[in-house]
């Protein structure tokens, strides 16, 4: 099984230095787009190749790029910038790419660069990635010595710079237009779109924001082709992808793996089964701002394909388990306390909705809650879905609550009939500020 | 009064983007790492050099939950609350850090060694629960780990 992300990451061993990472074909995309490849012939190729984003989107990567102005004529300079905020809970993939193999990332963003004609970029890493910031910023030097970064790379007419912004908190940070403005040294709020990045992004130039994961496909694309990169995956949704699992399994972790392999051989095989005395309840697929899915759906492929037809999203691919000794009220108590304190309060359905919802809800936990609460809960993923706030903050917390809503409706009414909590105290979900 | 090593810091930070403004979260952070927090007086002198309002400058600097507008402790304690820490326990963590330090979240201890704060996800869920000291990680946690952890710490 081919492992093209992650084959020369070894856990607990440092990253490939410049020269070893060479020695193993490193850089080879660089030299083959600079020598052989116009950007348009980059931008096809990846089209081609169905790469979608793996920051949670899940738009065709080469068609994103497809809308930045080229030419003579574009506004200049243009800019790249890879999101390596990682902040939806339940979510540490990049961290392995980052800490793992730094230099695949810089070699990725030299080839999005190319693609779209961008002289200068950005690395946007969040604060708590210490070890993954060290090693960047390693990497990024041993690149500009070699000559793959400054003016005229290996003696061509392209130029890029790269600098690492370490970030200083906040959820927001990760919604691409909310990190143009952090980057900006501006409060994280989102854009109102159009104008879209590509047209009018960071410092209201030509900007791609790629996320880390969708940057170390493309080395291995531009040197292996777009069919390769779809045989890669055992469904329709092309490549590998990194999956992980974090909570009540045997073995969590994070695994390259095809692409469409199914929940349960993620759980089972990889994540090595529900730990003794712990029965599978739900997950969520791909970090807290997804649908919950349940025992009927462990079958299914994980790709985007197949786990927005079963009424989620994949998601960024890391799935956090429920289990059945686990307060489902309490579990979604904890990521609504989570999007309440993260929104940016810039638009009122997602500032005064969110903190409504917790309140609810640590009154259902608390024992005290009412049968009209339910019915509040609802009208709230209604009001606060797609379409009514300025992002995809509040829509993204509602996915999780509807969904526990449907699944999980018993274990509400339950808290509400008994007035108290049917799990034990320590699991009830108390942030005690 | 920012000092020369700042204001150079500050600088090269200038030097990478169109306007001295767009550097005012890295010159925070600057200026953070020398004095552990950012005071109003700190503030004032950044967002002079920054040629921003002290109103506006704050208005930035509130935003993001780790610059420090409150003084900190020699240490700063992040214990991530989110939800699979949740999930594996961390609750006993907390509170052994709450009677061990004898403060709630948001406090400093009295000898000025910790300030403990909750955080959001620290992006290592698959070895929960975990903390952070000032930039260590500290992961796959129990409770009887904590006094050996604190004491590295003076």
């Amino acid at each position: 099984m081919e492992k093209p992300l992650t084959q020369h990451i070894v856990p607990g061993r440092a990253p490939l230095s410049l020269k070893e990472y060479e020695q193993v074909g490193g850089y080879q995309s660089v030299r083959k787009i600079l020598k052989e490849m116009s950007p348009a012939e980059v931008q096809t190729l990846v089209k081609a190749s169905d790469l979608r984003g793996r920051g949670g989107a899940g738009f065709n990567t080469g068609l994103k790029w497809s809308f930045v102005p080229m030419g003579p004529e574009a506004a200049k300079p243009k800019y790249l910038v890879a999101n390596a905020d990682e902040m939806e809970p339940g979510t540490f993939k990049d961290r392995v790419l980052l800490e793992g193999n730094p230099h695949q990332l810089i070699e990725g963003m030299i080839v999005a660069a190319y693609a779209i004609d961008a002289s200068i970029s950005f690395v946007f890493m969040r604060w708590a990635y210490k070890v993954a910031a060290r090693e960047i910023i390693k990497a990024i030097s041993e690149a500009y010595e070699a000559g793959y970064l400054g003016e005229n790379i290996l003696g061509s007419d392209f130029s890029l710079d790269m600098h690492l912004h370490t970030g200083v908190g906040r959820y927001m940070c990760g919604e691409e237009t909310a990190l143009l403005n952090a980057l900006e040294g501006k409060r994280a709020n989102p854009r109102a779109k159009p104008p879209f990045p590509q047209v009018s992004g960071l410092f209201g130039k030509p900007t791609i924001v790629n996320n880390v994961e969708t940057l170390c496909c493309l080395p291995h694309i531009i040197n292996n082709g777009a069919e390769w990169f779809k045989g890669l995956s055992k469904t329709q949704d092309a490549g590998t992808k990194l999956y992980g699992i974090s909570g009540r399994v045997k073995t969590p972790g994070c695994w390259e793996l095809p692409m469409g392999t199914t929940i349960r051989e993620l759980i089972e095989e990889h994540g090595g089964g529900m730990q003794d005395g712990y029965l599978f309840k739900g997950l969520l697929p791909g970090g807290a701002s997804t649908d919950f899915l349940v025992e009927e759906h462990l079958d299914l492929p994980m790709d985007y394909t197949a786990i927005q037809a079963a009424g989620s999203r994949m998601g960024t691919g890391t799935m956090i388990i429920l289990d059945d000794q686990t307060c489902p009220v309490g579990f979604v108590h904890n990521l609504q306390h989570f999007f309440a304190q993260e929104s940016c309060g810039f638009c009122t359905p997602c500032r005064e909705g969110l903190p409504w919802v917790e309140k609810i809800l640590l009154a259902i936990d608390k024992g005290e809650g009412k049968p009209e609460h339910l019915l509040t809960l609802d009208f709230h993923t209604k009001y606060l879905g797609p379409g009514n706030t300025f992002c995809a903050l509040a829509p993204g917390a509602m996915e999780p609550l509807q969904s526990a809503l449907k699944y999980f409706r018993e274990d509400f009414e339950r808290h509400i009939h008994e007035q108290h909590c049917p799990w034990s105290k320590a699991k009830v979900w108390q942030p005690s500020i | 009064m920012l000092t020369t090593e700042e204001k150079h810091k500050i600088d090269h930070e200038i030097g990478l983007v169109p306007s001295p403004k767009n550097a005012c979260i890295e010159a925070l952070k600057i200026v953070q790492q020398s004095h552990g927090w950012v005071s109003d007086e700190s503030l004032k002198d950044v967002a002079d050099y920054v040629g921003m309002s002290p109103a506006e400058l704050d208005s930035v600097a509130t935003f993001y939950n780790l610059i420090f507008r409150r003084p900190v402790g020699r240490h700063v304690i992040l214990v991530c609350d989110s939800i699979s820490c949740w999930v594996m326990g961390y609750e006993g963590i907390r509170d052994q850090l709450f009677e061990k330090l004898n403060i709630k979240y948001g406090q400093t201890t009295e000898d000025g060694r910790y300030t403990l704060l909750p955080n959001c996800c620290l992006g290592t869920c698959d070895r929960a629960p975990a903390l952070m000291i000032d930039n260590d990680l500290y992961r796959d946690l129990t409770v009887e780990q904590l006094d050996e952890i604190l004491e590295k710490y003076t």
